[in-house]
């Protein structure tokens, strides 16, 4: 089980670095999707090898559901801030109102 | 070696190989399709984890959905031109000591740890199982979940087609 950890602390490590050092907001949902995946192999992880319930597998189905909402909000806002400052470079990003 | 841990590091390999794409490639069309094979490595992973449902929706709804919705976000978004459509890195050494600190420090306690351990279960299929904890035991997040995907969903409709005001 440990392996699986790991490969999720990996993945974990890299949607961490992808959203601390990527200007382009597309790119930092992405890092976001790795770290949900991340959460999610924990969870079937110890559903299989811990618990040997399926209250994991449920609780990765809701991550999942949560990350679709989430996808189609984020990229609803990027495309406004798109239209509105021209860019989606997260760092030039920087007023609520105009 | 079994097979079991080589089918297991074949699938690592595609979703690390294919995370370290999307993370360090420079082209963000790349990095799109890179995501495209980390979701199936993943979904590779919970095949062998034994949860086929799970396998199943996640090539459904992150793979056929929120990939697709993610490269519409890159062709919306990118300049016309279509030569601006690399993406930099900022900060990339501090990022990179503290992405490294916390993986050192997750794979420590991950390697430490003793996990409690049942034993491995039988394998058996989980989709009518899941179809009923779905509709006994978690009825009410279940139910709040399809509330929030309906939200989610006209929020960003109206969000999308906003009109402008001057």
């Amino acid at each position: 089980m440990n392996h699986f950890l790991i490969l999720s602390a990996l993945l974990f490590s890299l949607g961490v670095y992808a959203i601390l050092s990527r200007r382009n907001a597309i790119m930092v949902l992405m890092g976001i999707e790795l770290i949900l995946n991340a959460a999610n192999i924990n969870f079937i992880a110890f559903s299989r090898y811990s618990t040997g319930t399926l209250d994991g597998q449920i609780v990765a189905i809701f991550v999942i559901i949560l990350a679709a909402a989430e996808v189609a909000i984020a990229l609803a806002i990027v495309l406004n801030i798109y239209q509105t400052f021209n860019t989606v470079n997260v760092d030039e990003i920087n007023q609520l109102k105009d | 070696m079994d097979l079991f841990s080589v089918i297991f590091y074949v699938f690592a390999v595609i979703t690390l190989g294919a995370a370290g794409i999307v993370v360090f490639s420079r082209n963000i069309v790349h990095s799109a399709f890179a995501l495209l094979f980390a979701f199936f490595g993943v979904a590779g992973i919970y095949v062998l984890l034994m949860a086929d449902f799970l396998a199943v929706a996640q090539l459904m709804i992150y793979v056929g959905g929120i990939l697709v919705l993610l490269i519409f976000g890159v062709m919306l978004t990118q300049r016309q031109i279509a030569v601006d459509i690399k993406t930099g890195s900022v900060q990339v050494i501090p990022a990179l000591i503290i992405v490294s600190a916390l993986a050192g420090t997750l794979i420590g306690m991950f390697w430490v740890t003793t996990w409690r351990s049942s034993g491995i279960q039988p394998v058996e299929p989980t989709a009518s199982k899941i179809g009923e904890m779905l509709l006994t035991t978690y009825l009410l997040p279940f139910e709040v979940a399809s509330v929030v995907l309906l939200v989610a969903l006209i929020g960003a409709a109206m969000i999308a087609r906003r009109e402008k005001q001057t």
